[in-house]
């Protein structure tokens, strides 16, 4: 049975990176625990990574195995945005933008509001629009395109710095606030030195304490498997969950047309995929 | 030309900076002249160097008095100097200075010294000698403080100046003494070269010995072949330095014990033996102290750390996280560690698997 089953696994999944574990060695602790189940047969287990999580980081991570590794790349080129939870504080600064780093200043933080944070993140979500727009290489003459940015839905194809497709505030009880992100193309220190930022904009300092990753293209909370569900069964079946969503998902970043059909995702992304894809590949002059 | 009779008790006060094993020496050499010369003076060349401070003491009382040397020239003022400020601890110059000037003056001393009449402390001396007259208090036989014996102990001296902090080891009787009778060109040298030679700075001396005094009584070559022994076991130079700064007795424990030590972790924890000799130069005292709490918590030790952070801030997040035993709800590390996820969630946390979970989404 388990050979077998090994023998066909192929396929995308999601696990939850815990923080502290580099994505490595979560990449050979999943390879060795699908060994296990049958050991001599197989010497060696193709199992990829999909976007990278570093090591204090953690969420959802999306793992290929046996053919999903080839998906791992299409699931790239699709350019999804990510979701994370962004957790800062407020009054000191560290040069590693994280709480543990080594103490470059602190500050008091009793002038920063609510309304002030809410301002802030306005205006960041403003000026990565632009950039947005203008990274995607659209030409907005166009009515359709224009049309998808009267919405949202311009994203860039190909490379680019991180971009910011939305930000809000879900929590703020000085010094602690808890930002939502949705972004692309990005890092985890390039969101801890957002969080830096914000801080230098409300005129003190922060620093970030987490990045949690909450969604990673389709693959959410919900389907991402924990430690203790790192076995073959339970991948077999998330495996088995995620198959339908994948292909319609890599379906539709292929296809030509321009469809506004939305994904559903927790909370108010806007990351549906397709139109894009033959917008961007238009090379005129970006406006 | 020919000393005073008085005079001669006056040179005695200037011996007084020597060391142990001199005034000894020096005494055996006044044999003859003392006896004749001064009544009270019962020299007794046997006696042990530590008697010899108690009799040298008493002896002094009445004899010791500056001695204006009436033949030396300049070196007479100097004289004076130096055995008015006897008193001063560690004048390693002025003692050398008076041993010169006294090794000298001895030799003329012996000369003159058969046509001297014997002295008497009976006998009646000018008022302004009399005020000259420095007795110091004599040098108890036991005492509870080396204090009393840093000025005459050239060994002790030597330890302060290092930095060794001998009210910490004169709580400790044995050691205390054992300091005393050593010799510090011949023993103590010895061994501050060969831990300097292990690789202390010569800074962290101090702090070492002032804790881990008893390596005086180990022997030189042991020490050695311990030292042999973790290199042959691959650490290097710097990790046995890192290892003896941290645990200061590590020296003092046998081969054999040493290798118990090493393979008891090695074992217990499952450790390569390359973890195992890292684990042990960040912990030396490990290897050094005792091994109960280990043994107690060997289950948890050898639980993986996340199991028990996840668990621990679990608890914490539903306000259970109870560690005190005189308190109610009280959780045992054991507890902790050792029970199995769904028994851990219902039973402890009194809260359902799938809440862990979610919990742990939120990490």
């Amino acid at each position: 049975m388990g050979s077998a089953g090994l023998s066909r696994l192929h396929g995308l999944f999601a696990v939850y990176k815990p923080p502290g574990l580099k994505w490595k060695h979560l990449r050979d602790t999943v390879e060795l625990q699908l060994l296990k189940v049958c050991g001599p047969a197989f010497a060696h287990l193709k199992v990829g990574v999909g976007h990278r999580l570093d090591a204090q980081a953690s969420g959802v991570l999306v793992l290929g195995v046996g053919h999903g590794c080839r998906l791992l790349t299409d699931m790239y080129n699709a350019h999804l945005t990510k979701d994370y939870t962004v957790r800062g504080l407020l009054g000191k600064a560290t040069d590693d933008f994280r709480e543990d780093g080594r103490l470059v200043e602190k500050t008091t933080y009793d002038h920063v509001t609510r309304e002030k944070l809410d301002r802030i993140l306005a205006v960041i979500q403003g000026s990565h629009q632009k950039a947005l727009v203008m990274y995607s290489n659209l030409d907005l003459k166009t009515q359709e395109a224009y049309e998808m940015a009267v919405r949202g839905l311009i994203r860039p194809m190909n490379k680019s710095p991180m971009l910011i497709t939305g930000i809000r505030c879900l929590y703020f009880a000085p010094p602690e606030f808890l930002l939502e992100v949705q972004c692309m193309h990005e890092t985890q220190k390039e969101l801890r030195k957002l969080v830096h930022e914000i801080g230098l904009e409300l005129k003190t300092t922060a620093v970030c304490t987490q990045v949690r990753r909450t969604r990673d293209g389709f693959f959410t909370l919900d389907s991402a498997l924990l430690r203790t569900q790192w076995d073959l069964t339970n991948i077999q079946d998330a495996i088995r969950a995620a198959t339908p969503q994948v292909a319609a998902e890599l379906e539709k970043s292929l296809s030509p047309g321009l469809d506004t059909k939305q994904l559903p995702s927790p909370g108010w992304s806007w990351d549906s995929q397709g139109p894009s894809s033959t917008l961007g590949l238009e090379r005129g002059a970006g406006q | 030309m020919a000393l005073s009779a008085q005079q001669i008790p006056r040179w005695f006060n200037s011996v007084k900076l020597r060391s142990l094993i001199n005034a000894a020496q020096l005494t055996k050499r006044f044999t003859r002249p003392a006896r004749t010369l001064l009544h009270g003076f019962s020299a007794q060349p046997q006696i042990s160097s530590d008697n010899c401070f108690l009799q040298w003491g008493f002896k002094t009382y009445r004899t010791s008095s500056l001695w204006n040397s009436s033949q030396s020239t300049s070196s007479s003022s100097q004289e004076n100097n130096s055995a008015q400020s006897s008193l001063l601890p560690s004048m390693n110059e002025q003692s050398q200075k008076t041993q010169n000037i006294s090794s000298f003056d001895s030799e003329l001393f012996l000369e003159e010294l058969d046509e001297l009449p014997p002295l008497s402390p009976m006998q009646p001396i000018s008022e302004e000698e009399a005020i000259q007259i420095i007795a110091d208090p004599p040098l108890p036989p036991a005492s509870f403080t080396l204090r009393d014996y840093v000025d005459h102990s050239e060994t002790l001296q030597k330890l302060v100046l290092l930095g060794v902090d001998l009210s910490k080891i004169e709580k400790h009787p044995e050691a205390a003494n054992l300091l005393l009778r050593l010799d510090f060109e011949k023993d103590i040298k010895q061994m501050l070269l060969f831990l300097k030679d292990v690789g202390i700075e010569d800074n962290q001396l101090g702090a070492f010995l002032t804790k881990n005094h008893a390596i005086f009584s180990e022997d030189l070559e042991n020490l050695k072949t311990r030292v042999a022994y973790l290199h042959s076991k691959n650490f290097s130079k710097a990790d046995v330095a890192q290892m003896v700064r941290k645990a200061p007795f590590l020296l003092n424990f046998s081969v054999e014990r040493l290798d118990n030590r090493l393979g008891f972790f090695q074992k217990e924890l499952e450790l390569s033996v390359k973890k195992t000799r890292d684990l042990v130069v960040r912990l030396p005292r490990l290897l050094t102290g005792s091994l109960e709490p280990v043994k107690e918590n060997m289950k948890v030790f050898n639980t993986r750390l996340f199991k028990v952070k996840e668990r621990h801030l679990f608890l914490t997040y539903l306000g259970r996280a109870q560690y005190d035993p005189a308190k109610p709800n009280y959780i045992s590390l054991d507890k902790l560690v050792s029970i199995p996820d769904e028994i851990f969630c219902e039973e402890i946390a009194k809260a359902s698997v799938q809440d862990f979970e979610k919990f742990l989404k939120t990490l």
